[in-house]
C-alpha cells in the first residue's frame, strides 16, 4: 500500500500485515512522535544545511511499536553476508521484513531523487531465486531487487549509514482500542517533548526560529547562489521524499483528526486545524524560497520575509504544542 | 512533472471541504520540481569544474567522478573501503596515474564506470 511518507508507511503495512488492520499512516507518523524540527548548522550535507523535519530514522518504527507494546526485532550488521542470511531465514519464515537503505544505488528511484539519502524504509517480503520482492511506500508498485542491488542499498555509506538494520515484529497480535488510547497520548506527550522542551537552539520550535535567524544572515554569508541552493534544500527536505506535504504538518494534524476519533478531548481538532495552518505557512515559505533560487527575488528584504515566515511558524507551532501539552485526556 | 511523476504518483495529505484530511495523488508541485531542477545544475556546474580541472592536471578523474555521484571524500572511502587521507592523495594526478588496477577498479565499481571510462573521464552524460 503506498504511503505519503516511508518509514511511518513501512510502520503501518508491517502492523497491518501482523493483523492490525485500524493502523493506518497519520496513526503510525504520530504514535512515533514522528513530527519533530532540526537544523545543525556546523553539519553540511550534499553542500548544503542539514534540516530535518521528522525524527531519526527507525525512531518512528520503535516508538509505534513500543506505545502499543508489540515486542519488535532489529538487527543491525558488520557482515554483509550475515546479513543476507539473517533476512533470507526471516523470508523463510513467513516474515516480512522492514529494511532501512540508502536511496543512491535504488535502481527504480528516478535518477534525479537519487541522493546519498540514507533514512529511506522498504519492506522485503518474498524471494524467488536471486530476486527480492520489495514493497517501497514511495512506490505504487511491487519493486524486485537482485541479492547485489539489496546488499549495495542496505549497506550505503555516508550520514546515517544503515549498516544493514532490518526489523520486524515477531507474532501476530492486535490491539485494543484502549491499548490505542493511550498509545495516543504517549505519543502526543513525547512529541510535546521533543519540539518544546529538548534543550539547546537547534531542535524543535527554537530550531525553526534558529533557523529563521540564519536564513536572514545567508544572503551575506554566502552570497546570492550559494544562499539560493540552501533554501533550494531546505525546500527539499520539506517536500520531497514523502513528507506528505509542508514539512509532514499536514500528516500530524490529520493525525490529531484520527486521536480525535478516539479521544473526543476538547480542543483536539482546534490544534489540528493549527497544524494545518503551520503546513500552509511552511509551503507559503517555499514559495517565497523558489523565487529566491529561481532568482526572480534577491534582495536583503526577501531573505527577511523568507526568515520572518519561520519565526511565525515557530509561534504557531509552539502554541500549538503548548496546547496539546495542555489537553485533558478522559 | 515531477521527476518521480513519471514513473508513481505522491501521496499528499491535504483536507476536504469539511476539513477532514483525505490522501490525495500529486504528480508534484512547481516549486519542489525547481529545487530539484538547481541542485542538479548545481552538481552538472561542479562537475564541470571538475572536468576542467583534471584536464589542466590540476586533480584526478577521481574529482570528476565524486562530483558527478554527488559525493564527498567520507562517502567514498565508505564504499571502498580506503582510508579517507588514501582518497585525499588520490585526487592528486600524480599519485592517481601510479595506481594499480585493483584499486582503480574498486572506484570504477563504486562509480559504475569501466576502468577506461574511469580513466578518460569518457561517460555519456546519463
Amino acid at each position: 500500500m503506498q504511503a505519503a511518507h516511508c518509514e511511518s508507511g513501512v510502520t503501518r503495512n508491517l502492523l497491518k500485515n501482523i493483523g492490525i488492520n485500524k493502523m493506518t499512516e497519520p496513526l503510525a507518523f504520530g504514535l512515533g512522535s514522528g513530527l519533530f524540527f532540526v537544523y545543525v548548522p556546523f553539519l553540511k550535507i550534499n553542500n548544503g544545511p542539514a534540516i530535518a523535519f521528522r525524527s531519526f530514522p527507525g525512531i518512528i518504527f520503535k516508538q509505534t511499536c513500543k506505545s502499543l507494546k508489540i515486542p519488535v526485532r532489529r538487527k543491525k550488521f558488520f557482515s554483509k553476508q550475515k546479513a543476507q542470511l539473517f533476512l533470507d531465514q526471516r523470508l523463510e519464515e513467513g516474515h516480512a521484513v522492514g529494511c532501512q537503505v540508502g536511496v543512491y544505488y535504488l535502481p527504480y528511484f528516478p535518477k534525479e531523487y537519487r541522493f546519498h539519502f540514507n533514512a529511506h524504509n522498504l519492506i522485503v517480503y518474498g524471494k524467488e531465486g536471486d530476486n527480492y520482492l520489495v514493497s517501497d511506500p514511495i512506490m505504487d508498485t511491487v519493486k524486485m531487487l537482485t541479492s547485489y542491488q539489496l546488499e549495495r542499498v542496505r549497506f550505503a555509506k555516508g550520514a546515517l549509514a544503515p549498516k544493514g538494520q532490518l526489523y520486524y515484529v515477531e507474532k501476530n497480535q492486535d490491539v485494543t482500542d484502549e491499548q490505542m488510547k493511550t498509545a495516543i497520548k504517549d505519543g502526543i506527550k513525547k512529541n510535546v517533548f521533543n519540539m518544546l522542551r529538548i534543550p539547546g537552539p537547534i531542535a524543535g520550535v527554537r530550531g525553526i526560529r534558529f533557523a529563521g535567524r540564519k536564513i536572514k544572515k545567508w544572503r551575506d554569508k554566502l552570497g546570492l547562489p550559494k544562499a539560493g541552493l540552501y533554501l533550494a534544500q531546505l525546500v527539499r527536505m520539506q517536500e520531497e521524499i514523502g513528507t506528505g506535504g509542508g514539512g509532514f504538518r499536514y500528516i500530524y494534524a490529520a493525525f490529531l483528526q484520527e486521536a480525535y476519533a478516539y479521544h473526543p478531548a476538547d480542543g483536539l481538532l482546534k490544534i489540528s486545524a493549527e497544524f494545518s495552518r503551520a503546513g500552509d505557512l511552511w509551503r507559503t515559505s517555499a514559495v517565497q524560497a523558489a523565487g529566491i533560487y529561481k532568482q526572480r527575488l534577491g534582495s536583503q528584504e526577501d531573505f527577511n520575509v523568507m526568515g520572518d515566515y519561520l519565526l511565525e511558524i515557530a509561534e504557531i507551532e509552539k502554541k500549538a504544542f503548548e496546547s496539546l501539552a495542555k489537553i485533558n485526556w478522559h | 512533472m515531477s521527476a518521480l511523476g513519471k514513473i508513481t504518483t505522491e501521496v499528499c495529505y491535504a483536507t476536504d471541504k469539511e476539513g477532514n484530511y483525505t490522501t490525495e495523488q500529486s504528480r508534484g508541485w512547481d516549486v519542489k520540481i525547481t529545487a530539484l531542477d538547481v541542485t542538479w545544475k548545481n552538481v552538472e556546474e561542479r562537475m564541470d569544474a571538475a572536468r576542467q580541472k583534471v584536464l589542466s592536471n590540476e586533480a584526478s578523474p577521481l574529482l570528476f567522478f565524486m562530483e558527478k555521484n554527488v559525493m564527498d571524500v567520507s562517502i567514498v572511502a565508505g564504499y571502498t573501503g580506503f582510508w579517507k587521507w588514501r582518497v585525499k592523495r588520490h585526487l592528486k594526478p600524480s599519485i592517481f596515474n601510479k595506481l594499480s588496477n585493483k584499486i582503480l577498479l574498486k572506484y570504477a565499481e563504486v562509480f559504475n564506470v569501466s576502468l577506461n571510462e574511469f580513466k578518460t573521464m569518457k561517460v555519456d552524460a546519463s
